[in-house]
């Protein structure tokens, strides 16, 4: 397929439904109202379903419903409608059907503002609305990534019946790029063999997260656990950039890792021995590699449009085998490539 | 010969006590000095042979306990 | 069941166990009408011949375990999701029947909106709508539902409307909405009430068969346990103080709905 002028928004939902999307139900929300007036159009255009649900309550109900019945299904939002969502996301953890978010940061917390932001972290990373879980969270730092992390988003999904996030801002959802859709994949013909579909032929089968009994549930736990711990294994992505010999490591993701990728140039321009490490899956986290690459580098380098969230996992993963800066905005303020390259410019000073 | 019959599930029965209100020939009463498996009185039948199979319990039973019969229609003789 | 009964020569079978039940003895107390309306839904199935098509959804509350008592592919929504959870799952699979079971806090309290929304897209969906005034699952606090006066356990001195509201009518709410073609108030207390109610049920499910539009079957229900009542003098209560604040009847049927031929 050609590349096209795409606007972020539109361009993730768009690949969705040509990677499969079955039935979108979403709720307008600032930063990523375009995706849903994309698609109810597209979808209505293919013979998908759509619903513009009464809230983000409603909307990942019906998405659960819809995943439940084994379709390709999701929604986007932003950080409020997400924190609506919370329900609904432990209930799809809980279950095991598959399942795929995007949510497109805005400033917080509260009502914030429209701006770009990276709060969420903690909330999408560190568990999926209440009790012990973890999505898989995509972490795109371009529109194309976006586009292709859409498609991986639902394999993965479908590959451990689970949830999928790809954790996006408002510059990504706002910004227009140039970048290449995929072609119109063909829709299944037959649904999961564990899907709700009527029972014709077979015993009923039941999805639910509900297991009374204390030794019940803690058995479903230890299976969900063992879920997670085959996802670590197998699913981490990053990527790397002038690592081999740095003496600071810049390590960031989305939007923040895009702009961190002009710092390096920058900061090798000028001599420093600066590397980026940009983490694609926020979660399973590349804790090994950080861990490793700790022992190599002086200091390492965090930046995020937040009060420092990553920086806890980028903390743990050196073990104190190196310090761990930052350097983070908020409130939906991005930070530009001047300011982090002076200030990985004055770290560089520091650790003469 | 009575014309109906009720076949009680015992071990389904949690001596509610419903069906004993509604059945229009009051046959059915919960054992007074039996227990079922669940540890209630379950309904039982007092007099069979007043039994109309009206199904009038079946209908109130919220725990499916009973199976009704009742007689065949006769087939009505042709008119003259 | 029982077994070794012998039936005599001259007799038929004229009431048995609906094929759409399972086996499993309920956990509901002694005289609970969820049982009732569990086999009225179950005898319906059977009747439209729909078990194999048909999804229920689960509610939160004493009937949380629906699933284990009817023999259909179920989901379990989160408390007053249902109606939402019901919308995804039938317009991703519009041959299939879907149903929710739902008590009064989760269709009337924390679902109300869900409910008021599915209903006015005209989803093609049935609701059975157990209303017992309680909540009786979490012991016995007060619904939105509740009369006046009434003593729970979160209204120990008795429901005082003039701080808390007053009893919530979803019928005739819902009556309200243009997508709602079936909404009809009924009673699981009494052989009459009950005959009434299994008809209702029948067309509700028979209105998205046909795909007319949103049904609901509200059913006056009894809690004995929490009401602290015998099951008896509950379903008596049912029948004389609940309909005071829940008048019975039908609050909407579309011509389309009327014509239905309910056997």
């Amino acid at each position: 397929m050609a590349k096209e002028l795409l606007k972020g928004n539109v361009a993730f939902a768009e690949a969705a439904l040509r990677y499969g999307l079955e039935a979108y139900f979403g709720y307008p929300i600032t930063p990523q109202s375009e995706a849903l007036e994309h698609l109810s159009k597209r979808m209505v255009e293919e013979g998908r379903v759509f619903l513009q649900a009464e809230s983000e309550v409603a909307a990942v109900n019906m998405v659960y419903g819809a995943a439940a019945a084994g379709v390709r299904t999701m929604t986007s939002t932003s950080g409020p409608g997400f924190a609506l969502m919370a329900e609904g996301l432990s209930y799809i953890a809980g279950s095991e059907v598959p399942a795929v978010f995007v949510n497109m940061q805005r400033g917080g917390p509260g009502l914030g503002n429209i701006q770009p932001s990276q709060a969420d972290y903690f909330f999408m990373v560190k568990t999926a609305g209440h009790g012990d879980f973890h999505p898989i969270v995509l972490a795109p730092a371009n529109i194309q990534e976006m586009i292709d992390m859409v498609g991986l988003a639902f394999d993965l999904a479908e590959k451990y019946r689970t949830l999928v996030y790809i954790a996006g801002d408002g510059s990504l959802g706002q910004m227009m790029e140039s970048a290449e859709l995929p072609p119109m994949q063909a829709l299944p013909t037959e649904r999961p063999d564990w899907a709700v579909t009527g029972c014709e032929g077979r015993d009923p089968n039941l999805i639910t997260s509900l297991y009374l009994g204390a030794k019940n549930l803690e058995a479903v736990n230890l299976r969900l656990q063992a879920k997670l711990r085959e996802i670590e294994e197998n699913e981490i992505r990053y990527q790397e950039y002038e690592v081999e010999d740095a003496e600071i490591l810049l390590v960031a993701y989305g939007t923040v890792g895009r702009i961190c990728t002009t710092v390096v140039r920058e900061a090798r321009k000028a001599g420093l021995k600066v590397g980026l490490l940009r983490p694609q899956t926020l979660w399973p986290f590349p804790l090994a590699r950080l861990r490793e690459l700790a022992g190599q580098v002086k200091v390492m380098f965090v930046s995020e449009m937040n009060a420092g969230q990553m920086l806890e996992d980028v903390e743990r993963a050196a073990a104190g085998q190196c310090p761990v800066k930052f350097y983070g905005r908020m409130g939906g303020v991005v930070p530009l490539t001047d300011e982090i390259l002076n200030a990985v410019k004055q770290l560089a000073e520091e650790v003469r | 010969m009575a014309k109906g019959m009720v076949v009680i599930d015992v071990d389904r029965c949690k001596g509610c006590g419903l069906c004993t209100h509604v059945c229009p020939v009051n046959i059915l009463t919960l054992s007074p000095d039996t227990f079922n498996a669940k540890g209630y009185h379950p309904v039982i039948v007092t007099a069979a042979e007043k039994c109309i199979g009206c199904a009038s319990c079946a209908t109130i039973c919220p725990d499916v306990v009973f199976t009704v019969y009742r007689q065949k229609r006769q087939p009505q003789a042709a008119p003259a | 069941m029982a077994v070794d009964v012998k039936i005599p020569e001259n007799m038929e079978l004229v009431y048995t166990y609906p094929e759409s039940l399972t086996e499993v003895s309920t956990h509901y107390c002694p005289g609970c009408t969820h049982g009732i309306v569990h086999r009225l839904v179950a005898e319906v199935l059977d009747e439209l011949d729909i078990r194999e098509r048909t999804i229920g959804v689960a509610p939160v509350g004493c009937s949380v375990l629906a699933y284990n008592y009817i023999k259909t592919d179920f989901v379990e929504a989160a408390h007053g999701r249902a109606l939402a959870m019901a919308t995804g799952l039938k317009r991703v699979n519009p041959d299939k029947i879907v149903f929710t079971y739902q008590g009064d806090g989760d269709l009337a309290a924390i679902g109300t909106a869900e409910t008021v929304h599915a209903a006015n897209r005209g989803e093609l969906l049935t609701t059975i709508f157990i209303n017992n005034a309680i909540y009786g699952m979490t012991g016995g606090q007060m619904a939105p539902t509740t009369l006046p006066g009434m003593v729970t356990t979160s209204s120990p001195l008795g429901r005082d409307c003039s701080i808390v509201g007053f009893p919530i009518k979803m019928s005739e709410i819902l009556a309200q909405t243009e997508g709602a073609v079936y909404i009809t108030r009924q009673s699981s207390a009494g052989l009459a009430a009950i005959r009434k109610l299994k008809k209702a049920i029948k067309r509700a499910f028979m209105v998205q068969l046909a795909g007319l539009g949103y049904a609901c079957v509200e059913v006056l229900s009894t809690c004995p346990t929490n009401w602290n009542r015998d099951p008896w003098e509950s379903i008596q209560w049912v029948e004389e103080e609940m309909p005071k604040y829940f008048p019975l009847g039908d609050y909407k049927v579309t011509d389309a709905v009327q014509a239905l031929k309910v056997k």
